[in-house]
């Protein structure tokens, strides 16, 4: 697999306070990461560093497997951080045109990008006179300018509507599709779980987790269970060698679960017992639940 | 260099206060050169600045020069709003991003001073020439085109103090503080000559000369001197009152090329370097 970005060992201290701690890892095309972590995890500093705003303490990167140097790199890459930043006086045709010009590329996309992100139509509008969510899809526009080989985001949905979200997310989903590699920072999980393949989970600076989503921790998920005789189905369960802890939510029983199921086993098997569910349903755990689990400690 | 300046003038171009200013110098130019038709009738005394002959060729690169050096300041605060704006919108830490890098973001900044410099040298070229050819005495070639150092020594003292503002916008981050920090160090160096002129008196000491030339706004204010007791009528006067005793050097000094030169080189550097260090 080709390798996109490679970081090794990446520190980053200020002062006494260390903002980014010894992190590697390598970013390969066709895949959208997800950078997930608290406030203040290091996020930001992390891609401040790969794209040359941030002087990294001590360990380095390489784009493109180092063959350009890397503000030669950079050219080949979209990126927004934290809030859009343009030219306040400049409408957004003249602040993409530098960007052009800076990127040494040609103008002939600027059209077709605001059309993308639905800003044909405010075009010749001073960047100043645009809503938040506005200057947010200029950027997105602005970084995809020279089609790049990889798109990095950082909270891209930071302080929108939800009507924003939603069109940033679409368009987010909609680069993906066509094979462009993503890097996502962001502290809102749907939002990764519903366009990551994988993850990388920050705390405190420290890589906790690089990886496929789905491998993030091992478990097995969960099944909401429940029966109008709910004495005779908890001693049911504690006869299953499937079931771990069981905690009552409120709409039934949620049992944690220690291997693979099948719920119409499990269904089979409760009814043979002489127990009548009223409830079954088997329940993936979110990615919420395994962020909070891993950096819980 | 060419994607640098285009990059540079693209924002010049579409930044609203380097319209204004730029309007502003141009019209201020070209009321000072209304100023010479102007004939002042008072009393029965009836003259113009024409008369004293401060538009004739040589003397009128001198004056010319001399008295439209203070309009550099317009020049500066749009380079210094430029600057220092690049930071109050974050767009320096876009434009690097992009893929400008640090060193090219000093050098397209640079290159514009640089412009800027040559620009306002043409245009107060053009208009002391036209100034001199409307009403000089002497209109031979050689005489027309002597003394044209003055014209190099004002590209020269408006390319430092274009660079010293470049320096305070990146240093400083804001336009106001900026700018008032150019004016603090302006008052600053008036402080140490009057110290160093002091010491001197007192103590026979020879630092005034010094610091005349070593400080960079005071070798850039040094470069072309006061061209009053140059002017016939003023000079004459001056003459008979102290019989030729004191005697005005107006020459270009070459330490004073030297040092704004130098100046020049330490502030973009200085601009560079800070920026390298950075984190953004």
């Amino acid at each position: 697999m080709e390798k996109i970005l490679e970081i090794k060992q990446l520190t980053k201290n200020y002062g006494s306070l260390t903002a980014v701690d010894d992190v590697s890892f390598i970013i390969e095309k066709g895949h959208v990461y997800g950078i997930l972590g608290p406030n203040g995890s290091g996020k930001s500093t992390t891609l401040g560093m790969v794209l040359n705003v941030v002087n990294p303490t001590s360990g380095n990167y390489s784009w493109f497997e180092g063959t350009v140097n890397n503000h030669n790199a950079l050219k080949r890459i979209g990126a927004i951080i934290e809030r859009p930043n343009f030219y306040p006086s400049m409408d957004a045709v003249q602040n993409l045109k530098l960007v052009c010009k800076i990127k040494s590329i040609s103008e002939d996309k600027i059209d077709e990008k605001l059309e993308l992100v639905d800003l044909l139509s405010r075009k010749h509008s001073p960047f100043k006179t645009y809503s938040l969510g506005m200057k947010q899809r200029l950027a997105i526009a602005s970084a995809l300018l020279n089609d790049p080989e990889i798109l990095i985001l950082d909270e891209p949905t930071n302080g929108l509507d939800p009507q924003g979200i939603r069109k940033i997310r679409d368009i987010i989903q909609h680069i993906a599709k066509s094979g462009t590699t993503i890097l996502l920072a962001s502290h809102l999980l749907d939002e990764v779980e519903k366009v990551c393949t994988h993850v990388i989970v920050l705390r405190k600076g420290q890589m906790l987790y690089c990886g496929p989503v789905e491998e993030m921790n091992k478990n097995f998920g969960s099944i909401l269970i429940d029966a109008v005789d709910r004495a005779a189905l908890l001693n049911f369960l504690k006869t299953q060698t499937y079931a771990g802890t069981t905690e009552d939510t409120g709409d039934g029983l949620e049992v944690k679960l220690l291997s693979d199921v099948n719920t119409t086993q499990i269904n089979q098997d409760a009814y043979s017992a002489g127990i009548v569910l009223s409830k079954l349903m088997f329940k993936k755990q979110s990615l919420e639940d395994q962020f909070i689990e891993l950096t819980k400690n | 260099m060419k994607r640098l300046l285009d990059i540079e003038f693209h924002k010049f171009r579409y930044s609203r206060s380097s319209k204004v200013l730029t309007i502003i110098y141009l019209v201020i130019v070209a009321l000072m050169m209304l100023v010479g038709m102007i004939r002042i009738d008072f009393n029965g005394f009836s003259g113009s600045f024409s008369d004293l002959g401060i538009f004739d060729f040589p003397y009128v690169w001198h004056v010319s020069t001399y008295f439209t050096s203070f309009l550099k300041i317009f020049i500066a605060i749009v380079i210094v709003s430029l600057t220092a704006s690049e930071y109050s919108n974050r767009t320096i830490k876009q434009n690097l991003i992009d893929g400008l890098s640090k060193k090219e973001l000093v050098l397209s900044k640079f290159y514009l001073v640089l412009v800027l410099a040559i620009l306002t040298t043409v245009v107060i070229f053009l208009a002391s020439l036209i100034l001199g050819l409307i009403y000089s005495d002497y209109t031979e070639m050689g005489i027309i085109f002597s003394d044209l150092e003055f014209i190099g020594a004002f590209f020269l003292g408006h390319l430092v103090f274009f660079c010293f503002c470049l320096f305070a916008g990146i240093l400083l981050k804001r336009s106001a503080f900026a700018l008032g920090f150019v004016a603090v160090w302006w008052m600053f160096e008036g402080g140490i000559n009057i110290i160093a002129y002091v010491l001197d008196k007192a103590y026979g000491t020879q630092i005034y000369d010094y610091v005349l030339h070593i400080l960079p706004l005071n070798a850039m204010s040094n470069l072309i001197k006061q061209p009053f007791t140059r002017i016939d009528l003023i000079g004459s006067s001056i003459d008979q009152v102290t019989q030729g005793s004191i005697v005005f050097e107006y020459h270009i000094e070459w330490v004073d090329v030297l040092s704004v030169s130098l100046w020049s080189v330490l502030f973009i550097y200085w601009a560079y370097a800070l920026l390298k260090r950075r984190d953004l």
